[in-house]
């Protein structure tokens, strides 16, 4: 590194090496352009993600069910994201819209599939399916290497710490009324007595408070409501289900 | 004990004991973090390593294995590197040894919660940023704590102008402090959850900003940092090019924030933005090749020596690793490679180069750098070094390309269609089947690299608890 013969940009950037506050002003200055010309219009309607009418926030028993998809790290082997591509299609079915997403804090589209994509999985399989698939995957999908997770069988899970969820939640935008909030428990039984009712009739017996129902009715109801909204748009404006990518 | 180095007039007491301390942290938490995953690797190949216990299952300890290699492998040794170079560079003990301690203890402790909260199941999702909202208020506390000291040690320091590996360790400093606030915050719903103030692909946006600047101010700026100190002092040649280094720091800083939207590409994020993150992604190629070359070029002169010291092999691979996933990332960027690529086995490759190859070998030399000089005691088994470097290198490439076969077929078969226009394998479980092989194999080479760690580990314990009398050349301060 030779001090000598030192013209132009590299004379002016020794003096700057002498100024280490002022190197750290322009260091930060450096950093912060590129990430607030790509966050900041995230914020606006015209250059943000589009909504799409129709999307709904999760039920306090999906609350559930998706707090425990997170804490078991689902989303490290399965993603939540069709992309705009005919085999995707084919497999997983319609491309995933980012209005289907609006209520998602935290987002879980993951970025990994060691197993399938989960997007659309909402009604493709009978809730004494997944009942099956989560206490042996191996019954249900052979040749499969998840992991069982037969806890979800025994472990009930707290509606009270759920309506601590749904307060939060609907701190940070989710339109849950405070009659919402305060009747989640019993919505909660509601909701999970019919999945019950249902793992019944296919000759699975278990308990609404269990933790497995929670996970049955969220993974139920992914995708559903954007499915809905496409198909809705679809017979609306025929030309809006266009522009898909080879 | 502490060196003495002669400072113009006046002698500077280093404070190495502190960097000691991180130099073990770096060594058991490389141990551990590769051990998780080695684990992990395991579960892919033989699920029934899961254990039918909640707390191991790979969807727990898979944030674990990121979090021990990022940021308690990863972090502590650029710690280690930063406060035992930037004393030197700066010919000045640092600004304040309560606040060195308070930073190693807190990041210690952050480690450890981590290592306990993660397999309990308690995590905010965010990959990289898993750790729940009490922990991350904890890095904060720390992170101030480091920020005050390393700034506070510039401003006393004794010599003028800030050599290159400074400039590298401030954005560091200042880089993941914007990061980690941002991207962190959150309402609490409990003392353990907590929901993020962004939505969906605001979210995910947020998110993959974070991620892959974490990848380039935590794994890439502060290494470059110690290539630019320690590979010179370790080749004894001047550093090739201080133009570059100026063109090759600022072009690095200003692009690679840029570049997260491209871990969404396809996904329903704007278009625009999608857009910006793949072509910033491959302007990213030019300041990464600039660091490459003003390192390999460092060692014009010495090639001859590449030979014999296995130090100078690590570094030299370390940053031919750095150019080659440098060049693949740009790649990979672009839509249509990343069309194929995104989602499968070629990402984890892809990292992996960057993580076994670049930050794991050049951690590797600095540590069989400094343990003789720091403990002022000869390497117990020099021999076993050169071992460890010949199986971190065959560990990798069979990692690597076990990953890059395995990412190929799933991603072309996740894709394929039959002659009558339907999807050749339309069950995802067959495809799964068909990489068996590939997770074996996978497991082999990172069971190889582990086995080159603990080598290094046992080497050190035995030198640093050895009675070898003192023969190593009193460490003399350096000037940029």
């Amino acid at each position: 590194m030779s001090e000598t013969n030192e013209t132009g940009y590299t004379a002016a950037h020794r003096k700057l090496e002498g100024k280490s506050a002022l190197f750290a002003v322009l260091t930060t200055v450096a950093i912060l352009i590129g990430g607030m010309v790509e966050i900041i219009p995230m914020f606006s309607t015209q250059t943000g993600p589009e909504t799409l009418p129709g999307v709904t926030p999760y039920t306090a028993l999906e609350v559930a069910g998706r707090d425990i998809y997170i804490r078991e790290g689902c989303y490290t082997c399965h993603s939540q994201m069709v992309r705009p591509m005919r085999a995707e299609i084919l497999r997983y079915g319609e491309w995933t819209r980012a209005g289907e997403y609006a209520y998602d804090h935290p987002f879980l589209l993951g970025s990994r599939r060691a197993g399938p994509d989960l997007q659309r999985v909402g009604g493709k399989y009978p809730d004494a399916w997944h009942y099956e698939h989560m206490r042996d995957p191996r019954s249900t999908s052979p040749g499969s290497v998840m992991p069982s997770y037969s806890w979800l069988h025994h472990d009930t899970y707290d509606p009270a710490d759920i309506q601590a969820s749904m307060r939060a939640l609907k701190k940070v935008g989710v339109p849950y009324t405070d009659d919402e909030i305060s009747s989640a428990p019993a919505a909660m039984a509601a909701e999970a007595q019919g999945i019950v009712g249902r793992l019944t009739q296919a000759g699975v017996s278990t308990e609404p408070d269990k933790e497995i129902v929670a996970v049955i009715a969220y993974l139920q109801r992914l995708g559903k409501d954007g499915r809905a909204a496409i198909a809705a748009r679809a017979t609306a404006t025929p030309a809006a289900t266009g522009a898909v990518a080879p | 004990m502490e060196y003495t180095g002669a400072s113009g007039q006046h002698e500077v007491q280093y404070d190495d004991a502190v960097v000691k301390l991180f130099l073990i942290a770096t060594v058991t938490w490389a141990v551990v973090g590769m051990l998780v995953g080695v684990w992990i690797a395991l579960e892919l190949a033989w699920w029934p390593a899961n254990l039918g216990l909640p707390w191991t299952t790979f969807g727990r300890l898979r944030p674990l294995h990121t979090n021990a290699v990022i940021f308690a492998f990863g972090g502590n040794i650029c710690l280690t590197g930063i406060y035992y170079s930037m004393q030197r560079l700066l010919k000045t003990r640092m600004f304040n040894d309560t606040l060195s301690r308070l930073h190693f203890w807190g990041w210690q402790s952050i480690i450890v919660a981590a290592a306990i909260t993660l397999p309990l199941g308690l995590t905010q999702s965010k990959e990289y940023a898993e750790l729940i909202w009490p922990i991350d208020l904890l890095i904060t506390v720390v992170w101030v704590i480091f920020a005050v000291n390393f700034f506070g040690t510039l401003y006393i320091r004794k010599v003028k102008h800030l050599y290159v590996a400074i400039w590298f360790y401030m954005s560091f400093v200042i880089t993941i402090a914007v990061l980690h606030i941002v991207n962190s915050l959150a309402v609490p719903a409990t003392l353990t959850r907590s929901y993020p103030i962004y939505a969906g692909l605001t979210d995910a946006l947020v998110q993959w900003w974070y991620g892959h600047n974490a990848v380039g101010f935590f794994l890439t700026t502060p290494f470059l940092g110690m290539m630019y100190y320690f590979l010179p002092k370790i080749a004894e040649r001047p550093v090739y090019s201080y133009r570059l280094s100026i063109v090759h720091f600022w072009a690095l800083v200003f692009l690679y924030i840029w570049a997260g939207p491209h871990h969404l590409l396809y996904s329903a994020l704007p278009e625009w933005a999608q857009t910006l993150g793949m072509v910033f992604s491959i302007m990213l190629l030019a300041p990464s090749w600039g660091g490459m070359l003003n390192g390999l070029l460092t060692l014009r002169g010495a090639w001859d020596r590449v030979r014999t010291d296995p130090i100078l092999k690590f570094l030299v691979v370390a940053i031919s690793f750095y150019g080659m996933s440098t060049f693949e990332g740009p790649m990979m960027s672009i839509r249509a490679v990343n069309s194929l690529s995104h989602f499968t086995n070629w990402t984890i490759g892809h990292v992996h180069s960057g993580a076994l190859g670049w930050v794991g070998m050049i951690s590797f030399g600095i540590l069989y750098w400094l343990v003789p000089r720091l403990w002022n005691k000869p390497l117990a088994y020099p021999a076993w070094a050169t071992t460890h470097f010949w199986l971190a290198t065959i560990g990798i490439v069979i990692y690597t390309v076990s990953m890059w076969a395995a990412g190929l077929t799933e991603g072309l078969e996740w894709r394929a269609f039959d002659d009558a226009g339907q999807l050749k394998y339309p069950n995802f479980v067959d495809i799964v089947h068909q990489l068996q092989p590939f997770y074996w194999l996978r497991l082999i080479g990172g069971a190889i690299y582990l086995i080159g760690a603990l080598m290094m580990a046992w080497n050190f314990i035995k030198t640093v608890s050895g009675s070898a009398a003192s023969r190593m050349p009193a460490a003399v301060p350096t000037a940029s």
